[in-house]
């Protein structure tokens, strides 16, 4: 592996790329100045965090050094996927945490230990990054499986009562909306493996490039990792669709619509 | 719905046997258990003649306010009941409760003498169908409209009869031409007119009905009057129905007796 040490006094320089950037927003009136300060502070410092942790993590080598960076990064993506969507369910945040954490370290213990197979196979060299990948992405499938299954049975109501109303089953009142939410989830997984290698280069791909593996080498490891974030994502937005399909439909066969509510004005009463 | 993965279904495989047991009444001691204190530990045979009963029913609308409290009501074989009220006195709320579409908080429903609980909900909404006043239709055609129920695994015995269905518009003052026709094209008297044919061509015995004829006009009102009292008269041992309205005089024409609520309270009227 070959690849070029960059000093810092020269990440410096493409941080001066960035201050230009704020001066043509300031001279335009753009009003960006400000949150593109924020952002490029926020990019810097949370990196170079992740970097030390990461560093300290790699030197260790012990599993439960990386087990104490999977969990956090779990339940951040777990949180974050609930607080995505402007309704909420009772029971929400253990349904998308329950879901990205099972689904997301089956498939990268899969992909890791039987795919890859380094040695040990707990290596975070392999492990963190391959976990981070699916997490982030199924983080997305969840979120937006989550949000659009609230806002298909909030503006579907009427259909899904009249449905059961009828004499449907709870998930045969429930499986168009709850199948469009899946299916909101895993588009724009869909999208970027179609996309792959085409309208951009994927980020696995470009950093191992970076980092001077031979470009085909690279392309394997990149479709390995497009088609563990593909599984991940599957399993994570069908998971939190069905568990909280789960919570919001009763064994008697009711919608229990009164669950959801509006984020900004809180729970409803009784 | 149609595309739909069935096999998934969660509620499928206990769905499975319930038919072999249907008349087996043994097995309601472990089906019913939790509901049947006040009905004790004789189980009642079932009764046609029961019909419908509420005893006591009531729904909150927070901890400590009530939307429909202390109801008590019987719609047997034969019934028409007319069901008036000021706007907001809790109409709708007790159809719906009738309907299991909401959990009751108070007091219980009985159909033909027994309780009904689980997996013998859907069958029993298959018999008692609550007809919203906006019954809303599903995307495509009137026909289209009219042979969704007949997918539902409650009616997989029975299948969608197009000239019962001709002859039912027919009835309601519709040419065949009208099952042609998109559902999102109707006006509303006509998209009232298709729920109501949809749910009486599926041959229940109860029908819950939420202003039928609020969306139509003088003459159209008149035909839905017709069509649902010829309705029971066909089969005065087994069909009733209750009728929400707000016309005196179609209520005295359509209604056997009337029954009068008042903040969540009835009263029978003389």
């Amino acid at each position: 592996m070959t690849y070029v040490v960059i000093p810092w006094w020269r990440v410096g320089l493409a941080a001066a790329l960035v201050l230009l950037s704020g001066a043509l927003s300031a001279a335009l009136r753009l009003g960006m100045g400000r949150q593109l300060l924020i952002a490029s502070a926020r990019t810097a410092v949370q990196l170079v965090l992740v970097g030390m942790v990461l560093q300290w993590v790699f030197a260790r080598g012990h599993w439960l050094a990386v087990v104490g960076v999977l969990v956090p990064m779990t339940i951040i993506a777990g949180v974050s996927a609930v607080q995505r969507s402007p309704r909420r369910f009772p029971g929400d945040l253990a349904i998308a945490v329950g879901s990205v954490w099972a689904t997301g370290w089956i498939v990268s213990a899969f992909g890791v230990i039987a795919v890859v197979s380094p040695r040990p196979w707990y290596s975070a060299q392999y492990l963190v990054p391959i976990t981070g990948l699916i997490l982030g992405n199924s983080l997305t499938g969840i979120a937006l499986g989550l949000d659009r299954m609230t806002s298909e049975l909030v503006g579907t109501r009427a259909q899904v009562e009249a449905l059961l109303a009828m004499g449907a089953t709870r998930w045969e009142a429930a499986r168009g909306p709850l199948r469009r939410a899946i299916r909101a989830g895993m588009t724009p997984t869909v999208n970027s493996m179609l996309a792959a290698g085409i309208v951009s280069l994927p980020g696995t791909l470009t950093g191992q490039l970076l980092s001077g593996i031979a470009p085909v080498e690279a392309a394997k490891y990149q479709i390995v990792i497009m088609f563990l974030i593909a599984a991940g994502t599957a399993f994570g937005t069908c998971a939190v669709v069905l568990l909280g399909f789960r919570r919001l439909f009763d064994e008697e066969h009711r919608f229990l619509h009164r669950r959801i509510y509006n984020r900004k004005t809180g729970p409803k009463p009784g | 719905m149609t595309d739909g993965p069935a096999d998934l279904d969660p509620d499928d495989r206990e769905g499975d046997h319930e038919d072999d047991r249907e008349d087996d009444h043994e097995d309601d001691h472990e089906d019913d258990h939790e509901a049947d204190h006040e009905v004790g530990h004789e189980h009642p045979r079932e009764s046609i003649e029961a019909g419908l009963e509420a005893e006591r029913i009531g729904r909150r609308a927070t901890r400590t306010t009530w939307i429909v409290r202390d109801v008590s009501l019987s719609v047997r074989p034969g019934d028409r009941v007319g069901l008036v009220g000021p706007s907001g006195s809790g109409k709708s709320v007790l159809m719906r409760a009738l309907a299991l579409l909401d959990k009751l908080d108070e007091g219980q429903v009985r159909w033909r003498g027994r309780v009904i609980r689980r997996r013998r909900v859907p069958r029993y909404r298959a018999e008692v169908i609550y007809v919203h006043q906006r019954a809303p239709l599903f995307d495509g055609s009137v026909l289209r409209n009219l042979e969704l129920p007949f997918e539902l695994k409650v009616r997989r015995s029975k299948s969608f009869d197009e000239a019962r269905a001709v002859a039912l518009l027919e009835q309601l003052g519709r040419g065949a031409d009208f099952l042609d026709k998109d559902a999102h094209d109707l006006s509303g008297g006509e998209a009232q007119i298709v729920a109501l044919a949809r749910v009486l061509q599926l041959d229940p015995s109860v029908l819950l009905l939420d202003e039928p004829t609020a969306s139509l006009d003088r003459d159209g009102a008149k035909l839905v009057e017709r069509a649902l009292a010829g309705w029971v008269a066909e089969r005065p041992d087994r069909r009733a129905f209750v009728w929400i309205g707000h016309d005196p005089e179609q209520i005295g024409r359509v209604a056997g007796r009337t029954i009068r609520m008042e903040s969540g309270r009835l009263s029978e009227a003389p």
